[in-house]
């Protein structure tokens, strides 16, 4: 029996990891969109709770978009880890011998770019809805870009650590929401110091930063609580 | 608790020695010990609830060991979690394979993040087991035994040593439990080890196979 | 030291050392809030400009103090009982959580009886009460993960995890509030901190603080012994010990 075997790459790997789940979403069409849409009718929901005067709209649309960008990501969530830790594929790859860290990375890499992307692309749009001026698009796609990334990353530590618990949904929320509200300070306060023609490099630079610090350390913690998770 | 016959005068390749395990209130291994040698298939038996699963979980590194210890070619477990397992292939109650992929592409990725696999190699195997008409078919539409073969096919692709399958021949009919024991057969020629949980003893008899009976 | 370590970290060893210090924290820790809270209310003067609203700094202040303090002891007691699989230290966490929170709460809860003479309003968006608010969602989310586990093993080690996700968050918070907050108003009056304080207040600040650390050191003695009878309720040495009684 050989005991050798050529093991692939580390970035073989992400590659592979990436394609399977594109792959698989390109096959579940609907389960990728429901975020988004999710996105938009929150974002629909203050107009009609406030006011439809676009003025209004316009001072709190930094918030509004935030938030409800916050939110859909998180509801992303729930199709990230639950079904690959239902149907077994996870046991898998947590026995594969490759580093289940660097695993789950590449899981929530494209995660990201099937949902967080999307409501980056989305945003100015919705933006522009609630009254927001085109001079801020650039900063609203930026920080949403660079902030939905920390929120996938401490989003998926949260949805490792509650996958195996029945009905983890609220609890999730409950884990990711106070981790997750540095970067909506950042993310909106950006927004809006760019929308009165103030300078926005820092707090730019500050999402920059926890973006890869939570790229860096955050997997460490999923694949920890991942460990656990599959104990079940 | 030993396993039954007087083991092999070789080191063993793997090797539990009194192992505990707690499912909550529960005690569910009391100090099980076993060794492994290449070439041997153990088949662990007991009725249900008494831990089959647990113990096979533990073997494999999924679930911590709460007392006792577990070896791997002489080396402590889970420090030498890694070598472990890529020699080590396992096969849960639960297929592992993504009902929106065909057999084929399940098995490729299965088998890609482990080692360098070609097509040809995929549908040989498949062909083996029989279940070659099923390769492009998503794995949703095949039938529960189907399925089952396609896991057994990627336990023999991974080309691990040690195989840890519990209850592997769930599902399958007569001529896929003799399809899959000569299989099994095949691999112990080769050196490879076996570890089953099971409610029906395979290959019964025949030499380098042993039952582990929990109580 | 580490013999000693190893001994500590058995549970009826923990156990009863846990009994004996409690009432060497407890009696000392009345003893000084006693005299701090003389010292505070009576002996230090009026504050000039908050009058005798500031009194209820020797509360708030310690409060404050002993919240994060506490949630670092649980992060790092968590990270002990993970890293060298210490089952002690996932006990000291789970006892450390109640009583965080609840210095979190009597820090909140302080902080807006103060805020309704001095601004007028119950609630204030003040950087200081607004990262304890978060740190009081921090604590919550630790208990309700920590609640969600039947296994008391698993729930251990994933609230572990959660816990040295949130101590390495919180002086992000912290920084994050700060800012948000600069962003509204310039610096304004004194708010919570104390900034140059003088002797005749100070002292009882300085003995308040000790007086509620030596407090947290008793209720965690309590905590974790009630935590380790639920751990080891099926163990020998407990029902030895019962059965003696």
């Amino acid at each position: 029996m050989s005991s050798v075997q050529t093991t692939p790459g580390l970035s073989k790997i992400l590659m592979l990891v990436m394609a399977r789940d594109l792959r698989l979403a390109v096959r579940h069409w609907d389960q990728v969109l429901q975020p988004l849409i999710f996105f938009v009718i929150v974002t629909t929901l203050f107009p009609l709770a406030i006011s439809p005067a676009l003025d209004e709209l316009r001072k709190i649309s930094p918030g509004v978009l935030w938030v409800a960008a916050m939110l859909a990501s998180l509801l992303a969530l729930e199709s990230l880890f639950r079904p690959d830790v239902e149907d077994g594929t996870m046991e898998q790859w947590v026995l594969s011998g490759q580093p289940l860290s660097l695993l789950l990375l590449a899981k929530t890499a494209t995660h990201w770019l099937l949902t967080g992307l999307p409501l980056v692309l989305m945003a100015p749009i919705v933006g522009t809805a609630l009254g927001m001026p085109q001079s801020v698009w650039p900063v609203l796609a930026g920080t949403l870009a660079l902030g939905t990334g920390s929120l996938s990353v401490l989003g998926a530590i949260g949805a490792a650590l509650t996958v195996s618990v029945r009905r983890g949904s609220v609890l999730l929320a409950l884990l990711v929401l106070p981790l997750e509200m540095p970067v909506l300070i950042f993310g909106a306060r950006a927004v809006d110091l760019a929308m009165h023609g103030e300078a926005v490099a820092g707090p730019l630079n500050l999402l920059a930063a926890l973006l890869l610090f939570f790229v860096s350390l955050g997997p460490f913690a999923m694949a920890a609580a991942m460990r656990i998770s599959v104990e079940s | 608790m030993l396993a039954k016959d007087a083991a092999t005068s070789t080191q063993p390749q793997l090797e539990a020695r009194a192992v505990h395990l707690w499912r909550g209130e529960k005690h569910l291994l009391r100090g099980v010990s076993f060794a492994l040698h290449a070439g041997e298939l153990l088949q662990v038996v007991g009725p249900n609830g008494v831990g089959k699963t647990s113990l096979l979980r533990s073997v494999a590194g999924l679930l911590p060991v709460e007392a006792g210890e577990i070896f791997w070619q002489g080396q402590p477990l889970p420090a030498a979690n890694d070598d472990y397992h890529r020699e080590l292939a396992y096969l849960a109650h639960v297929n592992g394979l993504k009902s929106d992929l065909t057999a084929l592409e399940n098995l490729r990725f299965a088998v890609s993040i482990r080692r360098d696999v070609t097509t040809e190699e995929l549908r040989d195997t498949l062909q083996l087991l029989r279940i070659e008409s099923c390769s492009d078919l998503p794995v949703r539409a095949l039938s529960a035994g189907q399925k089952r073969r396609v896991a057994l096919a990627r336990v023999m692709l991974t080309r691990a040593s040690l195989w840890i399958l519990d209850e592997p021949i769930t599902n399958l009919d007569k001529a896929g439990i003799a399809l899959f024991e000569a299989r099994i057969a095949d691999h112990m020629r080769q050196g490879g080890m076996i570890l089953t949980a099971a409610h029906q003893l395979l290959l019964q008899g025949q030499p380098g196979v042993r039952t582990l009976e929990l109580q | 030291m580490w013999l000693w370590f190893h001994k500590l970290s058995s549970p009826p060893y923990a156990y009863r050392t846990a009994g004996l210090v409690r009432p060497w924290l407890f009696w000392p820790a009345i003893a000084l809030m006693a005299i701090g809270a003389f010292g505070g209310l009576v002996l230090a003067p009026e504050d000039y400009q908050q009058k005798d609203a500031f009194r209820i700094i020797y509360v708030h202040v310690p409060s404050a103090s002993l919240s994060l303090m506490i949630y670092t002891v649980m992060a790092v007691a968590a990270a002990v009982g993970v890293i060298w699989r210490i089952k002690l230290a996932h006990a000291v966490a789970a006892a450390c959580a109640p009583i965080g929170a609840w210095f979190t709460v009597a820090t909140l809860v302080t902080g807006s009886i103060y805020g309704k003479p001095m601004w007028g309003t119950w609630w204030e968006w003040d950087p200081r009460l607004t990262s304890e608010l978060i740190l009081l969602f921090l604590y919550l989310g630790y208990m309700a993960l920590r609640a969600s586990f039947d296994d008391t093993q698993r729930a251990d080690r994933a609230s572990a995890i959660l816990a040295i996700v949130g101590v390495v968050n919180v002086p992000i918070v912290k920084y994050s509030v700060v800012w948000w907050n600069s962003l509204h108003q310039g610096p304004s009056i004194s708010k919570l901190a104390a900034p140059s304080i003088e002797g005749s207040m100070l002292w009882p600040l300085l003995i308040m603080m000790l007086a509620f650390v030596l407090y947290f050191g008793a209720v965690l003695c309590d905590r974790l012994r009630g935590e380790i009878l639920r751990r080891e309720r099926n163990a020998s040495w407990l029902t030895e010990s019962l059965a003696r009684s």
